[in-house]
């Protein structure tokens, strides 16, 4: 039983995961660095539940969510691919935009930079999410080596003269996958606040797009290690949630900041210890 | 005028038209810009106060801004200055405590160290771990930073508690400890710690541009293969960059600690770690640019601050969107080049 709402628990936790590594995913093996992903999750999450409640229903919320971010990423692809500026700056700079924008929107809407109305339980997103965004991860698995659109993703990261020669405009596929990504992430963000709760909160995606990156890179840019990353973090983030309050060893329950920073620290031993070298894509953020 | 001057009024234009796209949000929301933008000049330099105020926010956002400029030119990307702020200033807090009886002089130089030490730990394990390991830095600082608001967490609710406070922070440090601010602000806690971020941007200008292991972190970070080929052994160069950047970020702890609490706070940091990389990326990684941009940031960040009670609509988060939007522009020089570009593209064709 206990393994059981492990695992569920932890499906859940990795949806906003899967959704934005996803985006990452298809971004840097482009070529285009993807700091942004924590942006991108957090004005999915603020437009979600935004949405929802102006229009009633929680699946144009979603649809909001993926729509918001990819008009964010529109933003970034200006800045990063037509403009050429430094990639990891415009990537920061769009995460401290998400990070101002959101409350400052929410205060003119709501009245309250600290959290948006809360959607009624039966209103919430289910399981379906989750579902989708594994579903996405396993497509996206086996249209990687079979779908030329996937293959040439592939070369305007590795080697995007090859592609310009072989008559594919490089700076359309990367266009396609940055968008491809802010909208995916956006989709992340909106499950934040549709689905795993039930309403935006000020700074909610909580680090969870560094994550997400961390995960790609973790997955040596591929889609099921990457797709394993993300289940490795929500696991340990589920298991921490689990653990809480409970005496492992003596009469007193271990300190709670001691179980909050073990999935970091697993990450941090992971990174630090059992993967080694991870190569990026060859022409990643030139 | 020289092509490094031209960069910098490059940059201040960048920065202005930055700042007037971040203000015409406000129009949006129905304020009018010019009126924002007044209450921002009013509340970040109206009074010796305010402007005192400003200068106190400088301060950690220079130390944070070194702590990114530094990796950046050896080609690293520290996201955690703010973890290794939250252990430095732990560090010093935890110091004082421990050793009360310290006479003035040597007390404050000693939490210092101790502030930098504790900074440059948790700054050199994400070195060795890119160095020795191969794990990317990005990863491991992000992972650094939960991990030092767990520890610092614990260490100050279980260890180092204030037992006459309900506030999550440590007790107060002794009087030996304190620095005293300068007069000219009023009650605004400008400290020593200011002139002192100011030399050590100095100092690291002069350590890049004329020293020998400044030279081998720039190699590092613009050539990584001639600087082998060089003799250089870029690993150490990323462990003891990434350590030094650390302890600059430590030394948050003196303006906060020492200057302004006389305790460590819990959350005191207003996201000075993350603005940091704004600050050194708008300043391009240059120590003298940091000064700038830093005040450039805190006066914004003290600006906002009274946008709730001055303005209708307005709130403190436009200050994160103006930096955002200076940020955005400051790198790109490109506008200045799709004129030409497209008129070169005719040409070829």
């Amino acid at each position: 039983m206990m393994f059981l709402t492990l695992v569920f628990a932890t499906l859940r936790t990795a949806t906003p995961l899967l959704f934005a590594s996803l985006g990452g995913l298809l971004s840097e093996r482009s070529g285009i660095i993807m700091i942004g992903l924590e942006g991108f999750l957090l004005v999915g999450a603020f437009a979600g539940s935004a949405g929802a409640g102006l229009t009633g229903s929680s699946w144009v919320g979603f649809l909001f969510a993926g729509i918001s971010g990819l008009l964010f990423a529109a933003l970034y692809g200006f800045f990063a691919i037509r403009l050429r500026s430094n990639q990891v700056v415009a990537g920061t700079a769009i995460n401290l935009l998400a990070m101002g924008a959101t409350p400052f929107c929410s205060q003119i809407l709501y009245g309250s930079t600290v959290a948006t109305p809360t959607l009624p339980g039966e209103r919430l997103l289910g399981a379906w999410v989750t579902a989708l965004a594994i579903s996405c991860f396993f497509l996206l698995h086996f249209a990687w080596k079979r779908l030329p659109s996937f293959l040439w993703l592939r070369f305007a990261g590795e080697h995007p003269e090859a592609l310009e020669s072989a008559g594919i405009r490089v700076n359309r596929v990367r266009w396609s996958a940055v968008l491809a990504a802010g909208f995916l992430a956006g989709l992340g963000g909106g499950t934040l606040s549709l689905a795993l709760s039930s309403a935006f909160t000020r700074n909610m995606s909580a680090g969870r797009g560094f994550m997400a990156l961390a995960a790609v890179i973790l997955g040596k840019w591929r889609p099921i290690p990457t797709f394993l990353a993300c289940l490795l973090f929500a696991f340990s983030e589920a298991a921490q949630i689990l653990l809480q309050g409970v005496i492992l060893w003596g009469t007193e329950p271990v300190p709670v900041q001691w179980i909050q920073i073990f999935p970091y620290l697993l990450t941090l031993v992971v990174v630090g210890g059992l993967v080694g070298r991870s190569r990026p894509p060859t022409s990643l953020g030139v | 005028m020289n092509s490094r001057m031209k960069e910098f009024f490059r940059i201040l234009l960048l920065v202005a038209m930055g700042l007037a796209l971040g203000l015409s949000v406000s129009w949006f929301a129905g304020e009018s810009p010019l009126r924002v933008a007044r209450v921002l000049w009013h509340s970040a330099f109206g009074s010796p106060y305010d402007f005192g105020m400003t200068l106190f926010y400088t301060t950690p956002l220079l130390l944070t801004g070194l702590a990114v400029a530094l990796p950046f030119r050896a080609g690293l990307f520290n996201i955690g200055a703010e973890g290794q702020l939250q252990m430095g200033a732990l560090a010093c807090a935890a110091f004082a405590i421990l050793a009360p009886g310290l006479p003035s002089p040597v007390a404050p130089i000693l939490a210092g160290l101790a502030a930098f030490l504790a900074g440059a730990f948790w700054g050199w394990i994400p070195g060795w771990i890119r160095a020795r390991r191969g794990g990317h830095e990005v990863i491991t600082t992000i992972m650094m930073n939960f991990i030092a608001a767990g520890v610092a967490s614990y260490l100050t609710l279980y260890r180092f508690r204030n037992p006459d406070s309900q506030n999550p922070e440590t007790a107060i440090i002794a009087e030996a400890f304190q620095l005293k601010p300068f007069a000219a602000f009023g009650e605004a806690p400008v400290t020593w710690a200011l002139p002192f971020a100011i030399l050590l941007a100095v100092l690291l200008h002069l350590f890049l541009a004329r020293t020998l292991p400044g030279f081998a972190m720039r190699a590092t970070g613009e050539n990584e293969r001639a600087a082998r080929f060089g003799g250089m052994d870029p690993g150490r160069v990323r462990m003891l960059t990434m350590a030094l950047a650390g302890g600059i970020a430590g030394l948050v702890g003196i303006g906060e600690v020492l200057g302004n609490a006389h305790r460590f706070r819990l959350g005191f940091s207003a996201e000075y770690g993350f603005t940091g990389i704004a600050v050194a990326l708008v300043a391009r990684g240059s120590p003298f640019g940091v000064i700038l941009s830093a005040f450039l940031f805190g006066a914004l960040h003290k600006g906002a601050g009274d946008l709730e009670m001055e303005t209708e609509r307005m709130n403190r988060d436009l200050a994160m969107i103006l930096q955002a939007m200076v940020l955005l522009l400051a790198t790109a020089d490109a506008l200045f080049r799709i004129h030409l570009k497209s008129k070169r593209k005719e040409g070829e064709s």
